[in-house]
This record gives C-alpha cells, structure tokens and sequence, in this order.
C-alpha cells in the first residue's frame, strides 16, 4: 500500500512569536493547533489522530490531547528529533489510508531562547557509557561533518557561507524572521568560530515558537475551501554510527530520497521548491547532495553558483529565511519546513519569493546529531 | 589555557569491564566470534551480525584522526573526533594534549588516560 493521493495538508501554521516569555509551552502548542485548523476551516472537535514529537511536555499526546481538549482515536509521538514533523505527515496519511482517522493534527512548540533546558545526558543511552565524557554537543557534531566533507571534496567555509546568504536574501522579506540583514559571504567567514570550521553565522537561529499542521482524508480535504496539497510520497530513515564503520560525508538522506521518489514517482526536475533542513549550513550541503539535487561532493559549487536563491537559482530553497534566518522553534525545524512548503504549493509565500507554477514541492529533515546518530524524513507534496 | 576537566565516565553491568580496563590504562574494544569483525562501541550482541558470540580486546591504543572539531565558545576549548582504531573501528573522542589550531585528518595518535572528576580516568588520544 502506498499513501500516494491518500491524504492532504490542508492547514499550516507557524505561530509569529519567535520570543515569548510570556507563554507556557503548551499555550504555543495549543495556539498553533488553532491557528492551524483555523486556516484549515475546521475546528478542534474535527480532530480524531494527534501527533507530537519529543517536545510535548509531560507525557506527550496524553498530557496534549487532555490540555486542548481533544477525543482522538489514534495518537503518535515518534520522536527522530527535528525531522519527526515531516516524518508525522507520512505517518498522518499512513494512520488515514488505514482508516484510523480522519483530521490529524501535528504541533510542535518550545521556548530554548528565553527558557533553554540544556541538553542532558541520559544514563541508559546504549551510547552512554563511550561518549558522555566527550563533550558532544550540536555544533562540535555536525563541526565534524563538514571537516570531513571539506576533507574528501575540498568543500570551503565560503561555499557554506553561500548558504546562508540565500537564506537571509529570503528572510529580508519575512516579517516574523529573527534575522532580516541581508549577510554577505565575507560577514560570514569573518563571524566567529563556534567549533571548526562552523562560524556563528553558519549556525541556525534559536527562537522559541510553535507551528502545527492539519492532514485530512481526501474527503474531507475536497469539503474544505483551501487549495488542495496532496501528499504524494515519503520516506523516513535512520543513520548512526555503524558498529564503527563510521562515515561522516553523508546523511540519512541517501536512503530516505529514493523512497519518496519512487512513491511519488516524480524526477528531481519535477521539484519546483524545496524546503531542506539547515540546522547548520552543512547540513544542507549534505542532504542536498544525498537528495540527489547535485552529484555527491559538489553541493559546494550548486550553492556558491546561487542556486537555493528564489527567482535566481535551480532549487529555490527555504524562502521563509529558515532555520538560518527566520524560526527554529523547540531546536526542531521539521514543521516549519512543511509549512513554508504548504505556502509555496499554495501561491502563499512572499511574492519576492513565491516560486511561479510551484505545483510539486519536497521538505527534508534530520533529527537528532548528524554527526553520531540522526533521522532522515523527506516529504514530496503536490497541489492539484 | 585550562584544560576541560573530563566528567565521571557513567558505567552500567554491559560497559563495566570497559571502564575497570580503563581504570589499569588498558583501551578495550569488542570482536565477533561470529562475524570476525571488531566493533565500537562496545555491545554484548554484534551489530553486524547479531552474534551473541563477542570478546573483549585489548587495543593498541593506536589510530589516526578521521574527523575533528574543536569547540571555541566555551571557557575552556576542547577537540571532539573521531579516531579510526588500528584495529579498524572509528571511535568517538577527545584530541588533548595538543595545539588545537594545528590538528588534521589522517594525523596519527595514541591513547592516553586523562584523569576524570570521579571514578576510572577517561580514554583520549594525543598526537604521535
Ligand atoms: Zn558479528
């Protein structure tokens, strides 16, 4: 069974906070939730599956379905960290074409600028016991990966740079994005170092915030006035270390691409837009690359030629600002990923960077540390 | 500069002989009677294979930086990477012993033992 056509996004969200200290973590949940079923034209008692990830505070679905007030039959709190947002629209429409449910909502909220919990250690990890003495953080992780890849394909901290100066030529047109300079490539380079070779500005931002999404059954969708995004394919794949066969210069992305290709049965050609997540600026280079966008060790020269750049480039990519630039709410980008692709699908996104005849759209995700153990999820979506 | 003080390393009934080797200076990985592949980290079950058939080695504490990055937004700066072991397995660790500025893919390194907060001293590796 394939969930190609069996369901479609029909409300998105992202809350326009990007510092609230004034709210509670469920409040961003529960205001994204409305404001995304609002956009959807239905309303809470419509919903009947529900789906968070690790940044549902106490016991995930059972402590959010109870604060918002929902009578669901089908709940699910993968967590691949970052990525689990995309992943959950898969699971959303895989929950639908079973008949499991009808209206599934995602939500995702979390304050780490005004109130950042540091990432702890957990004893009973199997990883635990080898590499907690180590001081592996985000930054050092994916710090790795791009001296690696600089390493085998003579990537450059100034090809990096180029992305995020397509993000923040984006994000100058985003009214709700953290960062709205326009950055130069030298600005970049000369920002500084956070863990070789990543600067600060190759870094994404830290926001607190929220979105949500609605995914329904066709029926349901084709009874809605908003434009029809259907889901057209997906996959999902987790990449760790290997029992020691370690290798650094390539992501999850690499096997969780042709999965939702071949479901979906498009070409590379077919995508019009795509969202990719940039936690750093690394990470994009490398799952564009394992995406299939650019022939493997020259994502290098396909960002420094301008090609994520809006109206200018191949891939216009992230055209809210991203991670990079505009939101990167709870430390996890998936949702925002999906929602801006929803508003390109939909002929919603900035006119400065609406891509024109955007019909097919891809969102791509890793959760969790490129560097020692991530979830690749990549999403293709449709408007008909 | 100061070096990072290494925090307690957190043993469990798996990891154990891990840690008393470490406490005698000794560096241990995992081989597969099965399989015949040596593996890291260490597990009671091979994760090539799924043998349950797996040995403790000793290694030669020798190896060469695969990767590295060195984190600078901290009080005291400290060389995250990953070693590929003599004995073939990439293991993730610490550079010390150093200049930070200098390290390089493919530099050889040997283990040393740096003393943690409590509890058994922490494998690292150092430049040749
Ligand atoms: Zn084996």
């Amino acid at each position: 069974m394939s969930i190609k056509g069996k369901a479609y996004i029909m409300g998105a969200y992202e809350h326009p906070t990007r510092k609230a200290p004034d709210k509670s973590v469920p409040q961003i949940h529960a205001e994204s939730a409305m404001g995304a079923l609002k956009d959807a034209g239905l309303t809470k008692d419509d919903v009947d599956g529900y789906f968070c990830a690790g940044d549902a505070p106490g016991l995930g679905p059972l402590s959010m379905v109870d604060y918002m007030g929902l009578k669901v039959k089908h709940v699910d709190s993968t967590d691949v960290g970052g990525s689990s947002y995309i992943l959950h629209v898969a699971h959303a429409a895989e929950a639908i074409a079973a008949g499991k449910c009808s209206v599934a909502l995602i939500t995702l909220a979390g304050k780490p600028l005004t109130s950042p919990v540091p990432r702890a250690v957990i004893p009973t990890a199997p990883d635990a016991s080898y590499e907690s003495p180590y001081g592996i953080v985000v930054a050092n992780s994916y710090g790795m990966c791009a001296m690696r890849h600089m390493h085998e394909y003579g990537t450059t901290s100034e090809q990096l740079a180029w992305i995020k100066v397509a993000a923040s030529h984006h994000a100058q047109y985003n009214e709700h994005a953290f960062l709205r300079d326009v950055v130069t490539v030298e600005q970049v380079v000369n920002s500084p170092m956070i863990s070789n070779p990543l600067h600060r500005l190759d870094c994404c931002v830290i926001t607190d915030g929220g979105g949500a999404l609605v995914v329904t059954s066709p029926e349901v969708a084709k009874s809605l006035k908003r434009p029809l995004v259907r889901v057209m394919g997906a996959g999902e794949a987790p990449k760790g270390q290997a029992g020691g066969d370690t290798d650094l210069t390539y992501s999850g992305a690499r096997w969780s691409g042709p999965i939702a290709f071949a479901e979906a049965g498009v070409k590379h050609s077919d995508i019009k837009y795509a969202s990719i997540y940039d936690s750093f600026t690394i990470t994009v280079l490398m799952q564009i690359e394992d995406l299939g966008f650019c022939e493997k060790g020259q994502g290098g020269k396909f960002v420094s030629d301008g090609n994520l750049i809006s109206g200018v480039g191949k891939l216009p990519f992230n055209t809210d600002g991203g991670g990079l630039c505009n939101n990167h709410p709870a430390n996890r980008g998936g949702i925002t990923k999906v929602i801006e692709a929803v508003r390109q699908l939909r002929g919603e996104a900035h006119p400065k960077v609406q891509v024109k005849n955007c019909d097919i759209a891809l969102a791509h995700g890793t959760g969790g540390s490129l560097g020692v153990r991530h979830g690749a999820a990549t999403l293709i979506m449709e408007r008909v | 500069m100061a070096e990072r003080q290494f925090p307690a390393a957190i043993a469990n009934p798996e990891s154990q002989p891990y840690w008393d080797a470490a406490a005698k200076g000794k560096l241990l990985l995992k081989a597969c009677k099965g399989c015949k592949k040596n593996f890291f980290y260490p597990r009671s079950i091979c994760p090539f294979c799924g043998s349950s058939d797996t040995e403790w080695k000793e290694a030669s504490g020798k190896g060469e930086i695969y990767s590295h990055s060195t984190m600078r937004r901290v009080p005291e700066p400290y060389a995250l990477a990953y070693v590929t072991l003599a004995e073939g397995p990439k293991m993730l660790t610490n550079i010390v012993d150093c200049d930070f500025d200098a390290l390089k893919i493919g530099q050889k390194v040997h283990v040393v033992f740096k003393p943690a907060k409590e509890g058994p001293p922490i494998p690292a590796f150092a430049p040749d």
